[in-house]
């Protein structure tokens, strides 16, 4: 049960980027992705800026390189599984795998399923080609479906923390012998349901956000699809080429405090943090940069760096909210995050926490403001947070 | 495999049985008439403060009761793990949403239904009510719903991470999610839509209180012919060192679809009906569509 599990490819699609590449790039550059809303269809155009994935569904279709099927064009999938295949795919083929005789399986998330499409479906002329990826596991299905994948399908949603959660489970499968490789992550696109009701919550920002700022107003919201490439040990050793991380540690905590809101000492995301930790074998003294969940809303980050605080003081490990670049993401941005995660490990990388300016006055710490490639990365903590107290910790490790 | 089944309970168009698992044999009752079944709610002031209750949709009110009924039974105050299995969630809060944001174009939208949209509502209700702050997760794939929730159940006792788990497979149908399945064609040949709320309580070791033995569990999706099928189930026995002979009852939708309707997560139905039967040993085969097939083996304690 307690197996090593590795990573052995990455793919990513967000605001920063189409591939692993764009993404590497906007980040060590420091290049933001959220501007004035371009592509998704409302009203609040204008009022809230999105970090959007730059292209069109008639553009992601092309990217996607799948044929249009015999009866709805590309453009008419959900773009929640044209941005799921596109990051899925590149997480595969990153890397030599000989799948015959593999048993490999997809462990996806995302929180709306289909929604784009069925906002048409409400809107317009109720056509059923626009609800048939309305389910979760159906966005999932389409992308297994044409990725040739099918020893073992599921789905997660678990609000924000879902796809931490999915990669977790992923690994699981591994560990207990029941699958030797497996594409984990998340995907999640913008859309109308998920931008009104964050903004019913009243916790978005009207400009760029700043997480971890005492000045912070809230989150952008973003979208885009992550995913790791997680392999077994003996399929790790017949590859040709080194795998990226190993997937050292991992705990699920709840906060069950509120559904929306986390405590205010962050007791669910100290225990997953802890609990990761504690699954490694490592002292909080290990960790080199911590990959904050970070929204930018002024609950989330007093919570999280309180718990932080408990969990590492005196000596706080360097950390950033790539969310400063992407947006939050919601259901793949557990997905994103492991990606920049594993990268970081990699490439021994410490990104920097964009726009921030001033401590928050409850903190004895303060994020990385430009970033860092002067010393090795062993260990990276990613935290990913959601609604209904659902808290989850992973962490990478050098292979 | 040897997880036992400590306690069940079952909110769902079958009259519920006095522990928990639904009462009836699959002989005992008659077709329901139409195409459409609807689950008898309990009177929910039993489990949840009335002031919760009004607050809650039917299906958190139904995923909520069955659970606190499941750990009432069960004797268990908090599980060390929650873990639900919904293809479609909160269908009725997010219609609700949706429909709002669209007739009202965007404007003055109360966030009530959105907070209780979101899959994990149930499961996350459950450990804030009981203050449980273990493991939680929520599964949402379709026809593999429950069957996730119940292999994640499965590992986390393996791994010694659990002793106890909480884990259920519940659905709704709404008026409008009715309609658009029975345009996708769904309900033919006396196929019924159907939903329900039904959770178990699993636990590490034996306690006077078990109900059976869960011994297997396996999936395979899209088989492409009969024969593949088979050998599925094959494999699934021999697994398992087992003939077909030594297999007492092999419980298919065909025997309690009828009583729960046809949904993604009957898959939970079905094993809470094959735990109340007396048989020794029987094997659930769960076929949603054709798309997602599950096999579950029970033993009786």
């Amino acid at each position: 049960m307690s197996a090593p599990v590795y990573i052995a490819g990455l793919g990513v699609i967000s605001a920063i980027g189409r591939n692993v590449a764009e993404n590497l790039h906007a980040l060590e550059s420091g290049e933001a992705g959220m501007q004035a809303i371009r592509y998704l269809d409302t009203v609040h155009r204008g009022e809230f800026p999105l970090a959007e994935v730059k292209a069109s569904n008639e553009e992601l279709a092309a990217l996607t390189g799948v044929p249009d099927g015999k009866r709805m064009t590309l453009s008419n999938v959900s773009r929640t599984a044209l941005l799921s295949f596109i990051a899925a795919k590149e997480a595969l083929e990153s890397v030599d795998l000989k799948r015959s005789g593999l048993r490999v399986g997809m462990v996806s998330a995302n929180t709306v399923g289909g929604m784009d499409k069925t906002e048409a479906f409400y809107r317009k002329k109720e056509r059923l080609r626009d609800v048939i990826l309305h389910e979760c596991g159906s966005v999932t299905e389409w992308v297994a479906d044409r990725l040739g994948i099918s020893d073992q399908l599921t789905t997660i949603n678990t609000a924000c923390s879902s796809s931490a959660n999915a990669i977790f489970f992923a690994a699981r499968l591994i560990r207990h012998g029941l699958l030797d490789a497996v594409v984990a992550g998340g995907t999640d696109s913008l859309t109308r349901f998920t931008l009104n009701g964050f903004n019913t919550l009243m916790i978005l920002d009207r400009e760029y956000c700043m997480p971890f700022d005492e000045d912070r107003r809230g989150l952008n919201l973003g979208e885009g699809a992550g995913y790791v490439l997680l392999v077994s040990e003996r399929v790790a050793a017949s590859l040709k080429t080194a795998p990226v991380a190993r997937l050292s540690g991992f705990c699920n905590r709840n906060d069950a405090f509120h559904q929306t809101a986390s405590s205010p000492d962050g007791r669910g995301s100290f225990m997953a943090m802890q609990g990761a930790l504690e699954s490694s074998g490592l002292q909080p003294s290990d960790i080199d940069y911590i990959n904050l969940h970070g929204t930018g809303t002024a609950n989330n980050d007093l919570a999280e760096g309180t718990a932080i605080d408990r969990l590492f003081h005196p000596s706080y490990p360097p950390m950033s909210s790539t969310k400063s670049f992407t947006g939050h993401t919601l259901g793949a941005s557990g997905g994103i995050e492991a990606v920049f995660s594993a990268l970081s490990v990699q490439k021994d990388l410490i990104y920097p926490n964009l726009r921030w300016k001033t401590a928050m006055k409850e903190l004895p710490f303060t994020p990385e403001t430009s970033l860092i490639k002067d010393r090795p990365i062993r260990h990276v903590l990613s935290n990913s947070f959601g609604f209904g107290g659902n808290c989850s910790s992973l962490i990478f490790s050098k292979p | 495999m040897k997880i036992y089944i400590r306690a069940i309970a079952s909110i769902s168009p079958a009259p519920a049985g006095p522990g928990g698992n639904p009462a009836v044999s699959a002989t005992d009752l008659a077709p329901a008439p139409g195409n459409r079944l609807t689950a008898i709610e309990p009177d929910y002031s039993a489990y949840i403060d009335a002031k919760s209750i009004r607050r809650m949709s039917r299906i958190v009110k139904m995923g909520v009761a069955a659970a606190f009924q499941c750990l009432q039974e069960a004797e268990v105050a908090v599980p060390d793990a929650i873990i639900t299995g919904t293809a479609y969630g909160c269908l009725g809060d997010t219609e609700v949403f949706l429909s709002r944001l669209i007739g009202q174009q965007e404007e003055a939208l109360s966030p009530t239904a959105f907070i209780q949209s979101t899959h994990n509502t149930v499961g996350a209700h459950i450990a804030l009510m009981l203050q449980c702050t273990g493991y939680n997760n929520t599964f949402v794939h379709r026809g593999f719903s429950f069957e996730s929730a119940l292999l994640d159940a499965v590992m986390l006792i393996q791994e010694g991470e659990a002793k106890t788990v909480l884990t259920g497979g519940l659905d709704e149908i709404t008026d409008a999610s009715h309609a658009i399945l029975e345009r996708f064609g769904l309900y033919k040949d006396g196929v019924a839509d159907g939903e329900g709320a039904t959770f178990f309580l699993l636990a590490s070791g034996p306690s006077a209180k078990d109900h059976a033995i869960l011994e297997g569990l396996d999936t395979f999706y899209k088989p492409s012919t009969t024969a593949e099928i088979e050998s599925r189930i094959d494999r699934f026995l021999s697994a398992h060192s087992l003939k077909k002979e030594d297999i007492d009852l092999v419980l298919t939708g065909a025997d309690y679809k009828h009583l729960c309707g046809e949904y993604p997560t009957a898959s939970a139905f079905g094993l809470a009906m094959a735990v109340g039967m007396k048989k020794d040993r029987i094997l659930i085969h769960n076929n949603y569509l054709n798309i997602h097939h599950s096999l579950m083996l029970i033993t009786k304690c």
